[in-house]
């Protein structure tokens, strides 16, 4: 673990890691998106509304993925005050908000016509809808400690306490009566018939080197701008 | 600060925070199971028939429509059906409106409304639930034996 908490062992490592995330994700999730979007055949009861499916689940997928990033680099933060833990932790907010949010439209538009709502409040949507709270708080959280020079300590502790709206909304549809189907992917089996199934663990695992991919940019943009913060400051104690 | 004492603090702070997770997961959990009566979105047609609500109390009524109960009645707009639990019990549904794409016989629904004084449930919106299966069109008529072997088509040349 400290090999990589290693600074410039991780700038060597993410210098050629990140672009092949973006690469790779970016072919993966084109192929994946037009085969969903042209070549799978309509759905028994949805019809062609089902190919809303192909962005909707890496969505929601990454949308929970994201904190459960945050949550894991807060607990490494907190307990070993690895400083790259509260990097990657940072990284992961915004695009972790991102997925959230469009896991959240896309499931608006795909609920009008399959259930006849745009909106309901049962656990998985309300729960999911937190989840974008949550993010949205962190963030601001995060911006604020970083700007007054303070410790991650405090968005940690809330990066942890956020984890808890994890499980819940994963269970959400089996705990409580909702409008939302129950899981269709459990470990093992699979409710989605194959033509389906295939190009969307294609999109899933398109949109998490995406994911990746962007966290590590983000990382080293973050570690630049300490560098030169640093340096600048230095400059300025040797003029002084 | 010694490397042993850095050690200390290290696994002091591991038992702690792992003790503050155990806390807020149970607190979690409590939360949860606290609700789970309160955050259902909708109540099964067994709670209504155990314990029918108060004649035009809102409320939501969900299970899965009984089969060959959906009748349109003589205005045209109006429809009866039944919604069933998939065993004994049974509540009779009014719903006058524009009907969801996915309403059909053996298939999940989800009614707003209210009972009526003759133990009617009279629905103002009326919701289709999906369920976990996506299955493609042309696949639906098939045996099994066809299904496996077009699904086995449709991937080759994946791997």
């Amino acid at each position: 673990m400290h090999a990589f908490a290693n600074p410039t062992r991780f700038l060597k490592l993410a210098s050629w890691l990140t672009p092949l995330l973006l690469v790779g994700g970016l072919v993966l999730v084109a192929i994946s998106l037009v085969w969903g979007l042209f070549y799978v055949p309509p759905d028994r009861l949805m019809g062609e509304t089902v190919r809303i499916l192909f962005i909707h689940v890496p969505a929601a997928w990454l949308g929970m993925g994201g904190w459960s990033a945050i949550a894991i680099s807060s607990l490494v933060y907190l307990v070993w005050k690895h400083p790259l833990a509260a990097l990657a932790a940072r990284a992961s907010a915004v695009p972790g908000m991102v997925f959230t949010a469009v896991c959240l439209a896309t499931g608006s538009i795909w609920g009008r016509p399959t259930w006849g709502s745009w909106w309901v409040w049962d656990g998985r949507l309300t729960s999911m809808l937190v989840l974008l709270f949550l993010y949205a708080g962190y963030i601001a959280l995060a911006q604020a400690s970083a700007r007054d020079g303070g410790s991650y300590k405090i968005p940690a502790i809330f990066g942890l306490v956020g984890a808890i709206n994890i499980p819940i909304i994963n269970r959400s549809v089996v705990w409580w009566n909702s409008l939302h189907q129950p899981p269709s992917i459990t470990v093992g089996k699979s409710a989605i018939d194959p033509a389906f199934l295939v190009p969307l663990l294609i999109a899933v695992l398109g949109f998490s080197l995406l994911f990746g991919g962007v966290v590590l940019a983000r990382m080293r943009a973050l570690l630049a701008d300490f560098q030169a913060e640093a340096r600048l400051r230095r400059k300025a104690m040797e003029a002084a | 600060m010694s490397e042993s004492k850095g050690l200390k603090a290290k696994h002091q702070r591991l038992v702690l925070v792992s003790l503050a997770l155990i806390a807020l997961v149970g607190a979690g959990l409590l939360a949860s199971w606290g609700l789970r009566n309160q955050a259902n979105y909708f109540y099964l047609p067994d709670q209504f028939v155990a314990a029918p609500p108060p004649v035009g109390q809102a409320i939501r009524l969900g299970g899965m429509v009984a089969e060959g109960s959906i009748k349109t009645l003589e205005d045209g707009v109006t429809v009866s059906f039944i919604v069933t639990d998939q065993k004994e019990a049974r509540v009779p549904v009014l719903y006058t409106g524009i009907l969801p794409d996915l309403f059909v016989e053996n298939s999940g629904v989800v009614a707003d409304g209210s009972m009526d004084a003759k133990g009617v449930f009279v629905a103002e919106e009326l919701l289709a639930k999906h369920d976990e299966n996506y299955v493609p069109k042309e696949l639906e008529e098939m045996s099994q034996h066809q299904a496996a072997k077009m699904a086995q088509e449709t991937t080759v040349g994946l791997d």
